[in-house]
């Protein structure tokens, strides 16, 4: 019982963590924490296989599948907090209050007499047990299943695969797309400014400057934009590199910018 | 030969027909065309006239069936016609007048740049009409009887740059409808009656029919009659027609089209003389008529509404004639023909006379025109003296025998019949004295001078008749000859031999001349008409036409009126309303249930979560209990 | 023993109120993942009740069936993102696109 009454409050926290967190990444990890106590419930619970399979198959494989699309998605895609349906969170919470109690109630009225306790089935090794169940008495179940994996496997490649309507660009087509670009939108051909440019440090999360001295947004990638990763008190290293010009020479009024 | 009586039909039509069609280039020869074809027409159906004369009384009605026109079931109608001694004479009085009116309308329109589709006009009524009257089915008689109501809106409106003609046109058509619809109605009954709508077929099986079957046939033709004939209560449009080319009054609105309703009554024999009743209607409207037309014909000073008045007031004595029974059909015909005569040729003398007069018709603008239009004021009082019926003119003989029928009939109906005389004669006799007699009340710039050559000579030809048209009555041949269209008549015997009541008659006319010339030359008649206000309450009443328009305005219009804006009122607020009003609740209600179809798949799960928590709620519940 | 089931049907409330507030396809789905983890730990926990081990063998079908429902379901999201640029699911809430 102690670990039950160690790992239960992880849990619940860990669960209103996957509910609350800001970011996705977050979620994942409250997830994960919940899963990996779940594994050890059931081996206290006498169901060692369980016990691996669990971390095996969900902490190891679907936790890391969610990560990988996470990544693939972009981290940048979190929730905005600003609910847009009207009044779904508060009733969300109050059917789920409603819920919880009620059900709780329910299943304590129902759920009475001893436990069993798993001794006897047991007996030759848990993972005897449940193969005498899979391979026995629920053997259809189990052929279903597999046939199930392997429709879910080609569903996934499906899903996944891309077709080609359009010919592949080549790079001259790349080149002349730039090039009209140019001409019709005035889009710049050439590659973006780079970062960290007229940084103090070497550094990709702090912008190029424009000759003015205003950053330039785009010289950053979008990802640590997404993240909040892009330096801040920029305007102060500005503020401090004109002063460190200013001993020498009077100070230009249009090189330090409209400040 | 008589089977090709379509022809007369058939002549003007096409050339009417064609004209319309004909471009610019027929501008030059329409007019021609026109006459000749109304000529044509005339000479063919005076060949037929006298190849009828030549023939045995028994044999004088020619029928032929040109084609199965409707063939439905029980429902049966031939496209046939008849040529008999009734419509023979109509055939002559339509095509002999209409082609002396068409050479007249050859000068009277000269001017006007659109002449060709005038004589279109005049021919496809000509057609019209002579399909009304050799129609042996009184659905072909209905198809001839509104396409002279069609002619006779197209004429009206002819300068339908004028807002007043293109108003009356439509006047006439309207109130004409109303007749047209006694006249549907009256065809749909004797089909629901007897299964057929021939004229010979109903009028022979009238006998068999109820009484009120017949009463109701023959009111129903006389609605038809007064809405044709301008009779009251459907005597409005007459006066407003007017506005049309004066021709036009004259062939359309005084010599044939409003003798259509008598002609009707005539050839609708059977049915009147089955029906005691609606005799007394057609004598009663008859009657109406002939006083009211005779008073607005005092009180008008237009020479073209007095004279209007004036053909109201004598289809009048035609209708009484009809409605007499067999002793009045004759002298109905017989005056029907003499007054064709002799209107035709004053309206042409009137046309003639506002052809000098710069298209004047304020006969107080007139006066002293007898040295200026000789042969104007010669044919004109020609036609005058038959009117009042001075013997031994045309005019004479045929009002002398009605009034003299009526008097067997009824001594009321005679008295109204006589000072009918009496009261024509006042007016007339005004109208000659303020047009060609008196002194010159012209306005400035008018220089009046004699009609060309081209419209007198058909006024000379028409003042003839109207001196000569009495001969018909020569040992009663009229009477004779439509025996056996009209029925034989038992003869009245008078209480007074008919030698003083033509005495008694001739007087009363006296009176009337003498009435009018001592009010009118007496002193000098103003050149402007005196102001409602200052005149008598009869010159007042004659002026508004016995406010007839104000009558329908009241009666009809302005209730029609308000019930449209009622059910305008009631189509837009309650019917559609209703039909809108429900369109806009399932559109509320759809709009409500909208709502909750956001689209978001979250407030699709929480619906599901919320049903999942009820149903544990539900759960619980039964465990518990 | 109703430690046990009590503690699953809070997990499980939680991750269904999860499905419901949260808009990343992805967490969403992770909700649905603690919810089928919620129902598991009932069923190794019905298994000891009773002493036999079928709550168990039930536990690892729906383990089964969880991965190849994570797998159609992530490449799903990934396919909506790819056309889409994003991977909430309230942009989803037309039939056209």
């Amino acid at each position: 019982m102690t670990a039950f009454w160690l790992l239960a409050p992880i849990m619940v926290v860990a669960a209103l963590g996957l509910v609350f967190a800001r970011k996705a990444v977050h979620a994942a990890l409250c997830l994960a924490v919940v899963m990996i106590s779940l594994a050890v419930l059931y081996a206290v619970q006498g169901a060692p296989f369980l016990f691996a399979v669990q971390i095996i198959v969900y902490t190891g494989a679907i936790m890391m599948l969610f990560l990988f699309v996470l990544m693939l998605v972009g981290v940048d895609s979190s929730d905005a907090l600003k609910e847009t349906i009207a009044g779904q969170r508060l009733a969300a919470t109050v059917i789920g209050l409603l819920f919880g109690v009620t059900v709780v109630l329910a299943v304590g009225q129902t759920v009475s007499g001893a436990v069993v306790g798993l001794k006897a089935a047991n007996g030759n090794g848990n993972p005897y047990g449940l193969s005498e169940l899979l391979f026995g008495k629920y053997v259809l179940a189990f052929e279903f299943t597999s046939a199930l994996l392997i429709t879910a496997a080609l569903g996934a490649m499906v899903l996944a695969h891309k077709e080609r309507l359009t010919p592949r660009h080549s790079q001259a087509d790349i080149a002349a797309r730039r090039m009209r670009e140019y001409a019709e939108s005035g889009r710049h051909p050439g590659p973006q400014a780079t970062p960290g440019v007229f940084a103090r440090h070497n550094a990709v999360d702090t912008p190029a400057l424009l000759p003015d001295g205003t950053p330039l947004e785009s010289s950053i990638s979008s990802s640590l934009v997404a993240r909040g990763q892009v330096r801040d008190g920029f305007d102060d290293d500005i503020d401090k590199v004109v002063e460190q010009l200013g001993d020498e020479q009077p100070a230009d009024e249009s090189f330090g910018g409209e400040k | 030969m008589f089977d090709l009586q379509w022809l007369l039909i058939a002549i003007p039509l096409a050339s009417g027909l064609g004209l319309l069609v004909w471009g610019k280039e027929g501008d030059r020869y329409g007019h021609l065309i026109g006459t000749a074809a109304s000529a044509l027409s005339f000479a063919f159906g005076l060949v037929l006239f006298v190849a009828l004369l030549g023939k045995d009384a028994e044999h004088r009605s020619q029928s032929t069936e040109l084609f199965t026109w409707i063939d439905a079931g029980s429902f049966h109608v031939d496209a046939g016609f008849t040529f008999d001694q009734l419509s023979g004479l109509f055939v002559l009085l339509i095509t002999g007048v209409g082609t002396l009116i068409h050479v007249y309308s050859i000068g009277y329109m000269a001017h006007d740049e659109r002449r060709r589709r005038f004589f279109a006009f005049l021919n496809i009524f000509v057609a019209a009409m002579l399909t009304l009257v050799l129609a042996s089915d009184y659905l072909v008689l209905f198809l001839g009887w509104e396409g002279v109501g069609l002619a006779s809106y197209l004429l009206i409106g002819f300068w339908q740059h004028k807002p007043s003609a293109a108003a009356a046109a439509k006047k006439a058509f309207v109130v004409n409808r109303v007749g047209d619809l006694g006249m549907a109605l009256g065809i749909m009954l004797m089909f629901a009656e007897f299964g057929t709508s021939s004229i010979d077929a109903v009028n022979g099986a009238i006998t068999s029919a109820s009484g009120s079957v017949a009463t109701a046939l023959g009111l129903l033709l006389l609605l038809g009659a007064c809405g044709k004939s301008a009779q009251v209560p459907l005597q409005s449009w007459l006066l407003d027609a007017m506005e049309g080319p004066t021709p036009v009054s004259a062939l359309i609105h005084a010599a044939t089209m409003v003798t259509a309703g008598v002609y009707l009554v005539v050839r609708s024999n059977g049915i009147f003389d089955a029906s005691e009743a609606a005799r007394t209607a057609v004598i009663v409207v008859g009657l109406v008529t002939l006083l009211a037309g005779a008073w607005i014909g005092c009180a008008k000073d237009d020479i073209k509404k007095a004279l209007a008045g004036s053909t109201m007031s004598q289809i009048g004595y035609m209708m009484l004639a009809a409605g007499l029974g067999p002793a009045g059909y004759a002298f109905a015909i017989f005056h029907l023909i003499t007054h064709g005569f002799f209107k035709a040729n004053m309206f042409l003398g009137a046309g003639s006379v506002m052809h000098g007069m710069n298209d004047d018709v304020e006969m107080r603008h007139y006066g002293g025109l007898r040295t200026f239009m000789p042969i104007t004021f010669a044919t004109f009082g020609l036609g005058y003296l038959a009117i009042i019926g001075v013997p031994p003119f045309a005019g004479f003989w045929s009002k002398d025998k009605i009034i003299e029928t009526a008097f067997g009939e009824n001594f009321w109906v005679g008295m109204g019949a006589l000072l009918g005389a009496g009261v024509t004669a006042f007016y007339m006799t005004r109208l000659m004295i303020m047009t060609f007699l008196s002194e010159k009340r012209w306005r400035e710039d008018v220089h009046p001078h004699e009609s060309p050559r081209v419209m007198t000579w058909p006024l000379i030809a028409l003042a003839a008749l109207s001196a000569v048209g009495g001969i018909l009555l020569l040992g009663d041949w009229i009477s004779e000859w439509l025996e056996p269209v009209t029925g034989h008549a038992e003869h009245h015997e008078l209480a007074v031999p008919a030698i003083v009541l033509t005495l008694i008659i001739t007087a009363v006319v006296a009176v009337g001349v003498a009435a009018a010339v001592f009010f009118y030359n007496r002193e000098p008649i103003a050149a402007e008409s005196p102001a409602d206000s200052s005149v008598s309450f009869f010159t007042r009443a004659g002026r508004h036409e016995l406010y007839g328009n104000e009558l329908n305005d009241a009666v009809v219009v302005r209730p029609t009126r308000h019930l449209t804006r009622f059910l305008v009122w009631f189509d837009g607020k309650g019917v559609d309303g209703f039909v809108t009003g429900v369109a806009d609740r399932l559109g509320d209600t759809s709009q409500f249930l909208r709502k909750p179809q956001t689209g978001y798949v979250r407030s699709y799960a929480l619906t599901m979560f919320g049903g999942v928590a009820v149903l544990v709620l539900a759960l619980l519940a039964v465990t518990l209990a | 023993m109703n430690e046990y089931i009590t503690l699953s049907l809070i997990l499980f409330t939680i991750g269904a109120v999860g499905v419901l507030v949260r808009r990343n396809a992805i967490v969403v789905f992770m909700c649905i993942e603690l919810m089928l983890n919620a129902t598991n730990l009932a069923f190794v926990s019905f298994s000891r009740q009773h002493g036999n081990l079928d709550g168990q063998v039930a536990a690892f079908f729906v383990m089964v069936v969880a991965a190849a429902e994570v797998v159609v379901g992530l490449s799903i999201i990934v396919s909506i993102y790819r056309t889409r640029r994003s991977a909430s699911v309230d942009e989803a809430s037309l039939l056209k696109s």
